[in-house]
């Protein structure tokens, strides 16, 4: 019999299993999020030339590191708690066979241990990427597949727990917004993962030599179907987080379900193919093909986000005008919880993914353009952008969320934490802005030493591209006193915040379940449809419903067209390549 | 509260979609397309472009072209390792091979002169980086990449390995001189 409890604060129901399951995944990637973000700072400290804090091999050892830990380890552990909750909690039904997601969680420990010894051994110092014919040790492959493993059997279930729901009719009419992105996400998981089985289990017996070659342009092709399309994964999951937090705090809806939902299928049919987007210099590969990919078939996946880019905010602005703040084009956002962790994280997710990251990304995947970025410092510049201020810092605004409703704690040092995103964004944002300057003076990315100090040849890049890197480590720093308040704030708060509730022990913070006292075994009533009066009040034929959003979206779109043609300038200004 | 609830319609893709909502769909779409044929344009009108040719070939083949080519154009030698420095005739073959961790030879170009540059690397990947000009190619192991490059300014040019290729990654560099 399943048991649930209702959140007195929120209305929302967990059940039992479900719940310690969302918790220790949580919990599981904010240990990742850790140690990522130590190895950041090491990474930072030595990138910094006046610094330049590490040995070359420990630096090598500590990137790879930081790419493994933070890339996939994180943020995968931390999707699969969003998986459980869009699809158990927001459904309101019980988790599919939790003893399988339980095996899947302890498949993913222990792969993300065993890749981290292989790389802390010190012989597998190879990056993420691991380009072959380049060798680590055969656990660090092993440790990778393993993992995918655990969080495919993750994936099925959140599939199966739509099917219990459906079946047990937990919800009227249509999944939630939110459960439809989250399926969006899982469906692009899934295919990320099979993209990395692929490639990664053949790579895997090459190292231990039951297969002699593997084509490095083939590895190269099929590594980035796993490579890119898990950071697709992230952009699906963060923009169901966006709606998510966009409804907890201001009640809005969706300005239109249907373009919402047409946006995410759109992720579906065409982001995977942004796998081209690292291959634009690469031999062996036709102009068509560049052109079909890089542009995920005429850009219909850039679409998309620039489609959610006006929707989510656009939300937020119709419930807020709703509440009568009206005057101008601008009160509603001026007047929004700014001081609130969770609304404030989500925006600045927002805002820093569409600015920074989006209109960077598609910049440099554009097919010439990427002739004067690929593989320089840019590359990092662009994916902080997307995968720390966009992805990450909306997982954080949903951890302020969830520590008093999943984890029934009171957050410790609230000040503190209203600070928070605004040190890590800014921290982040210099990283992003100050590492593709750098970029585009030709500094390389995954390189020990900017100054090529005793090699006969000698090269120095202009002072410029050190003052540059100067200030992206002073921003990386910066970035890493952000990240620490926030762990410190969670994992302060599961351990010493006041207890909501009386069964919210320590243990309880880390997987345990609550006592029986907390849970019924009652069936909670089924999930009613959204209130229609919601819906009736827009579509006023003459004016826009958002129009502070309408101005936003077109700061970005001409901010986007200046930047795209400034880099077709740049291009055309080196030597002539046919 | 309807992002994460239901749809308040049953029918909510009959629900008819915002004007705001349809200017901005429009507006985006016209920039992807944009932004899509801007690529194929540049491959007619611009100068910029990476040929499409490329052939499989094995580390000796390869290695074997580029003594060959030294042989025939090496005009002195640079640095206490005598890396040779070859000066080809206008629109040679010019090989460039990557290997830890060296580009071999050096090349001495003439400024506005049209070669077929090959690149391709004998061990593991490599990043052909050229400064200051930043003009950045993937270099793959079994493939031998041909782009013809036209060099618009003379100078001293360094060549960066852009792409991570073990312990001495950053250490590895090279040297073009493109002479007036």
């Amino acid at each position: 019999m399943a048991q649930f409890r209702q959140c007195p604060d929120t209305g929302l129901f967990f059940h039992k299993e479900a719940e310690n399951l969302m918790k220790a995944n949580a919990v599981a990637g904010v240990v990742c999020l850790l140690i990522a973000g130590i190895l950041a700072l090491l990474v930072v400290l030595t990138r910094w030339p006046a610094v330049h804090l590490l040995p070359a091999d420990t630096f090598y050892m500590v990137l790879t590191a930081h790419g493994v830990c933070a890339l996939i380890f994180w943020v995968i552990f931390f999707e699969i708690a969003i998986l459980y909750f869009a699809g158990s909690t927001l459904l309101r039904s019980r988790l599919a066979t939790p003893r399988w997601a339980w095996a899947g969680f302890v498949l993913m420990i222990v792969g993300a241990v065993m890749t981290m010894a292989a790389i802390f051994a010190g012989k597998s110092s190879v990056m993420m990427t691991s380009y072959v014919p380049m060798r680590a040790e055969p656990h660090f492959y092993l440790g990778l597949v393993i993992f995918a493993v655990g969080a495919l059997i993750g994936c099925f279930v959140y599939l199966g727990t739509l099917v219990v729901a459906k079946n047990e009719k937990t919800y009227e009419g249509s999944v939630p917004l939110v459960t439809f992105g989250a399926t969006v996400a899982c469906i692009i998981a899934i295919f990320t993962i099979a993209s990395g089985a692929e490639i990664l289990i053949p790579t895997y017996l090459w190292s231990i030599g039951y297969i002699s070659h593997i084509d490095p342009a083939m590895y190269r092709l099929i590594w980035w179907a796993l490579g890119h399309s898990s950071q697709q994964i992230n952009v699906s999951a963060h923009v169901a987080v966006w709606y998510l937090i966009a409804g907890v705090i201001f009640g809005a809806r969706p300005m239109s379900e249907k373009v919402s939902r047409a946006a995410y299928l759109l992720y579906i049919f065409f982001l995977q193919l942004a796998s081209a987007h690292h291959l634009l210099t690469d031999p062996g590969l036709s102009v068509e093909w560049k052109l079909f990919n890089t542009s995920y078939a005429m850009y219909l996946a850039v679409l998309a986000s620039m489609i959610h880019g006006l929707t989510v905010p656009g939300a937020i602005e119709v419930a807020q005008r709703k509440k009568g703040l009206t005057n101008g084009a601008f009160e509603w956002l001026r007047k929004a919880p700014w001081d609130n962790p969770v609304f404030s994280s989500m925006f600045i997710s927002l805002v820093g993914f569409g600015f920074l990251g989006g209109i960077s990304g598609v910049v440099m995947g554009t097919e010439q353009i990427s002739i004067i970025i690929h593989n320089t410092i840019y590359v990092p510049g662009h994916f902080h952008a997307t995968v720390v201020i966009g992805t990450t810092m909306a997982w954080m605004g949903l951890t302020y969320l969830l520590i008093p409703v999943l984890f029934r704690r009171k957050m410790i040092m609230p000040q503190a934490a209203k600070l928070q995103p605004y040190v890590f964004a800014l921290g982040m944002s210099l990283v992003a802005i100050f590492h593709m300057a750098a970029g585009t003076l030709g500094v390389a990315r995954r390189h020990w030493d900017m100054g090529f100090a005793g090699n006969p040849l000698g090269f120095e890049y202009p002072a410029t591209a050190y003052l540059l890197m100067g200030i992206a480590g002073v921003g990386g720093v910066i970035a890493v006193v952000g990240g620490a308040m926030f762990i410190v704030i969670a994992v302060g708060s599961l351990v010493f915040g006041e207890k909501l509730q009386k069964e919210a022990g320590l243990l309880q913070s880390f997987g345990f379940p609550l006592a029986d006292s907390a849970y019924t075994d009652e069936k909670p009533a089924r999930l009613p449809m959204a209130p229609s009066e919601a819906v009736e009040a827009h579509h006023d034929e003459s004016s826009f419903e958002a129009p502070g959003t309408f101005i936003l979206a077109m700061v970005l779109l001409v901010s986007f067209v200046i930047y795209y043609f400034i880099n077709w300038k740049y291009l055309s200004e080196v030597w002539g390549l046919s | 509260m309807t992002s994460f609830l239901p749809p308040a319609q049953k029918n909510w893709w009959a629900v008819p979609v915002g004007r705001q909502e349809i200017i901005w769909i429009a507006i985006a779409l016209v920039w992807c397309l944009i932004m899509f044929f801007m690529m194929p344009l540049w491959h007619v009108y611009g100068n910029q472009n990476i040929a499409n040719e490329a052939y499989k070939v094995t580390p000796a083949k390869y290695q074997a072209k580029v003594n060959e080519m030294i042989e025939k154009y090496k005009v002195r030698e640079e640095t206490a390792m005598k890396i040779p420095v070859v000066a080809p005739p206008d629109g040679a073959d010019v090989y460039l091979l990557a290997r830890l961790w060296q580009w071999y030879p050096m090349l001495e170009l003439k400024k506005d002169v049209t070669y077929r540059l090959h690149l391709n690397s004998i061990d593991w990947n490599h990043g052909f980086s050229l400064q200051p000009v930043n003009i950045n190619i993937q270099v793959v192991p079994g493939y031998e990449m041909v782009l013809n490059i036209t060099p618009n300014k003379a100078g001293e040019y360094t060549i960066v390995c852009n792409e991570y290729c073990g312990i001495m990654h950053h250490s590895m560099l090279g040297k073009i001189w493109v002479k007036e």
